[in-house]
């Protein structure tokens, strides 16, 4: 009847009326469709790059379209350079599977990379210590430069170019949404806009791009975020003296921590995080003096007091009744000898927590999502965990022939990854704060923690 | 007794198994099928569990596919395809699918979804027809049949299965969800589904409509079709999904086989009541 047909022709009066969250839809009409992809990957890092990788490997992904884009040039080298970068991540070996998992692993071996069977943490303030070591003779982690990384994730991207294809010096400058439950004739695509005028759209788009995410913003995530006071000061250092060098130090001092991390038997990665005077002080100083500090930095008990000192003797002994194995010898690092000229750098830190990390059609992973403080050597490694998350959720969907932006799976990805994540963030957001102080109750407090921690065998394998 | 109810049924006066009061039913609704939380949210995620039935069904019976594309190759008729929210899935597996429902409205929202994703646009046609209507251009046509959540609103049921083996090719798989016709079902699948938490639109519904599975079987079996499997299937409305359970007493999934050549039936099945019409199996035939 022409009452019912009033009815259905009607159905723009009739579509839901949801408030609209986003930026007002350009009505995209019969203009040349700018080309689809299943998925784009915004921002091509490290973890970037890997997402692409991975679902370019999958073998229900055998069918789709993918892109990523990259604001920057190709990145590549077939041998390594003689001298080492500067920006390195510890990988865990949870992050070492997954990029075995698509063949990118074999590539780093065959560049570089430096295991690592043992952690050493300890106290400026005190002796309290904790050490980190596997039973078996397996490695702890790895030492990989960001580089490195880089070049065998690119060299697995190309391997499957037939299905991924990457957007080198193409920024994004613009996002367009669509609505949920699409009306009739808009586009139900994310339209994106590039640098040079060039559009795509896609049926998914993975913002990977780091803790200032333009993905983020323009989808309107709410980031709770908070500038530290502290800068990251890198460095590649040279040891006095050739050793196993297979432990990573991390000594906490009052300013921040300092982390010195294995790249070979000669020679060693400097992560300080100090405040931003400190950090600048370190940069414009002579080599000379820059080492001596170091040194001084690892070996100096200025900040012991005879009171905490002594109140954590009297708690080592106290374990040592309960548990006779529970306390170890305090290793010292190795001296370092001087400093690669070119390669002292600093970076400002900060702590950054999405509230969402999906929407229809969107997801956020690696540092766009969440980022932290790197004492705990996490950062790039939450990254591997969001994509092995999601990637594992995608390529079920696709199996299922689902629409790949549905929220229903990308939910679950949210769901999986802010239960594990955020008790994480939080506790090196609270370890962070915990350690920049020298009040004695708190020195004393994370001393006897510390302490605790190191004799609990549970405890330490969770960590 | 619990069930005071009267059911108006509507008597087709063409020879169809098209049912036109249940047609004006789901015209109103036409424009709503892609709104995943809206009227249709329960079909919708209907699919994480009868895509997964029909692929995985369809793949254990052959060993050339590639996982990538798991239904290359196969032609499936989506009878009552709706706006087309199972014929989607089922063309992104790589399926060439022909989607039909009598309604015209459906199909134009069918088509109009799918094309804006050019590989869909292509694997997938839409036609506003009959089951009926196809039958004589579209003899053992195709490999797949899906009729889901259909034959609950079908006028003639023995004539739909009829028209399915003609334009399904021998051994060609028919998969049919639908609801039972028990207590139960009444409680749950149109008092509480359509009248409580309105999960349902109500009025979708007749229970008079809804076909137990063993009378189901017993068609299937009587019109060349041997019946592989039956599964119970469970919505919880709290979770919004929907699994498997071992009883069918409100919602069952089937997938029958159409018997190999004319009279033939695959050796491997137990026929419980033949028609006397159908000539016997031959011993040891291969299918």
């Amino acid at each position: 009847t022409s009452a019912v047909m009033a009815v259905v022709c009607g159905r723009g009066l009739l579509a839901p009326l949801r408030g609209r969250l986003r930026a007002p839809l350009r009505s995209v009409t019969a203009a040349p469709a700018a080309p689809l992809y299943d998925v784009v990957v915004s921002g091509g890092g490290m973890v970037g790059s890997a997402m692409a990788a991975v679902l370019g490997h999958d073998i229900h992904f055998h069918d789709k379209k993918i892109a990523l884009l990259e604001a920057g040039p190709r990145k590549e080298y077939d041998r390594v350079p003689d001298s080492y970068s500067n920006r390195v991540s510890s990988i865990s070996p949870g992050s070492a599977t997954l990029l075995s998992s698509f063949g990118a692993w074999d590539h780093v071996c065959s560049l570089r990379l430096k295991p690592f069977r043992r952690m050493q943490v300890w106290d400026a303030c005190s002796e309290a210590m904790i050490v980190f070591e596997k039973d078996d003779l397996d490695d702890m982690g790895y030492i990989v430069e960001n580089d490195v990384i880089m070049a065998a994730l690119t060299k697995q991207l190309d391997a499957v170019a037939d299905r991924v294809e990457v957007f080198y010096g193409s920024r994004a400058v613009g996002y367009t949404w669509p609505l949920p439950s699409h009306s009739c004739d808009t586009s139900p695509w994310v339209q994106i806009e590039l640098a040079d005028g060039r559009r795509l759209q896609t049926k998914l788009l993975i913002g990977a791009d780091g803790h200032n995410s333009v993905v983020r913003k323009e989808a309107a995530i709410k980031n709770i975020e908070h500038r530290y006071d502290q800068s990251a000061v890198v460095a590649t250092l040279h040891l006095s003296e050739a050793t196993d060098n297979n432990v990573a130090w991390q000594r906490f001092l009052p300013t921040g921590p300092i982390a010195l991390l294995p790249l070979s038997d000669t020679a060693s990665s400097l992560v300080w995080s100090t405040s931003h005077e400190h950090a600048s002080e370190l940069l414009a100083m002579d080599e000379e003096s820059f080492v001596d500090r170091i040194n001084s930095a690892f070996w100096s008990n200025v900040n012991h007091s005879d009171f905490i000192d002594t109140a954590g003797a009297m708690f080592r002994s106290a374990i040592s009744l309960l548990k006779p194995s529970g306390t170890a010898v305090r290793q010292l690092p190795p001296s370092v000898a001087k400093v690669d000229p070119e390669s002292r750098a600093m970076f400002p830190l900060g702590m950054g927590h999405a509230t969402e990390y999906v929407q229809h059609r969107v997801a956020l992973i690696g540092d766009a999502a969440h980022r932290v403080h790197p004492l705990a050597g996490q950062g790039v490694n939450l990254g591997f965990g969001d994509i092995a998350c999601l990637a594992h959720h995608l390529s079920a969907a696709a199996f299922n022939g689902s629409d790949l932006g549905s929220l229903k799976h990308l939910l679950k990805f949210e769901t999986e990854r802010q239960r594990h994540n955020v008790s994480l963030i939080a506790a090196i957001d609270v370890l962070k704060r915990l350690y920049s102080t020298r009040l004695a109750p708190l020195v004393l407090l994370r001393t006897w923690g510390l302490q605790a921690t190191n004799a609990l065998p549970p405890v330490k394998v969770r960590i | 007794s619990l069930l005071r109810f009267t059911a108006k049924r509507l008597f087709s006066t063409s020879h169809s198994s098209v049912d036109s009061k249940e047609m004006k039913k789901f015209q109103l609704l036409a424009h709503k099928w892609w709104d995943e939380e809206g009227e249709f949210s329960a079909l919708h995620s209907m699919n994480d569990i009868r895509v997964p039935f029909i692929r995985d069904s369809l793949l254990n019976m052959t060993s050339n596919y590639h996982l990538g594309k798991p239904l290359s190759g196969v032609k499936i008729l989506d009878v009552g395809c709706g706006g087309g929210l199972l014929s989607e899935p089922l063309g992104r597996l790589g399926a060439s699918v022909t989607g039909i429902d009598p309604l015209e409205d459906n199909i134009r929202t069918a088509d109009q979804h799918k094309s804006f994703d050019p590989v869909l646009a292509k694997r997938i046609q839409y036609k506003s027809s009959s089951l009926e209507e196809i039958v004589e251009e579209s003899m053992e046509t195709f490999d797949v049949i899906v009729a889901s959540e259909v034959v609950e609103h079908v006028a003639d049921l023995e004539m739909f299965i009829k028209c399915c083996s003609q334009v399904l090719k021998p051994e060609g798989s028919l998969f049919i969800t639908t609801i039972n016709k028990t207590q139960l079902s009444y409680v749950l699948g149109v008092v509480v589904a359509e009248k409580i938490i309105g999960i349902v639109p109500e009025g979708t519904h007749e229970w008079e409509k809804f076909v137990p599975p063993e009378e189901l079987e017993r068609l299937l079996e009587s019109n060349g079709f041997s019946v592989k499997t039956v599964n119970g299937m469970l919505y919880n409305p709290l979770s919004g999904s929907w699994s498997w359970m071992e009883s069918t007493s409100v919602n069952y999934a089937m997938h029958a086989v159409k018997s190999g050549a004319e009279g033939q039936s695959s050796p491997t099945d137990a026929l419980p009541e033949v028609e006397g019409e159908q000539p016997s199996a031959t011993a040891g035939t291969a299918v």
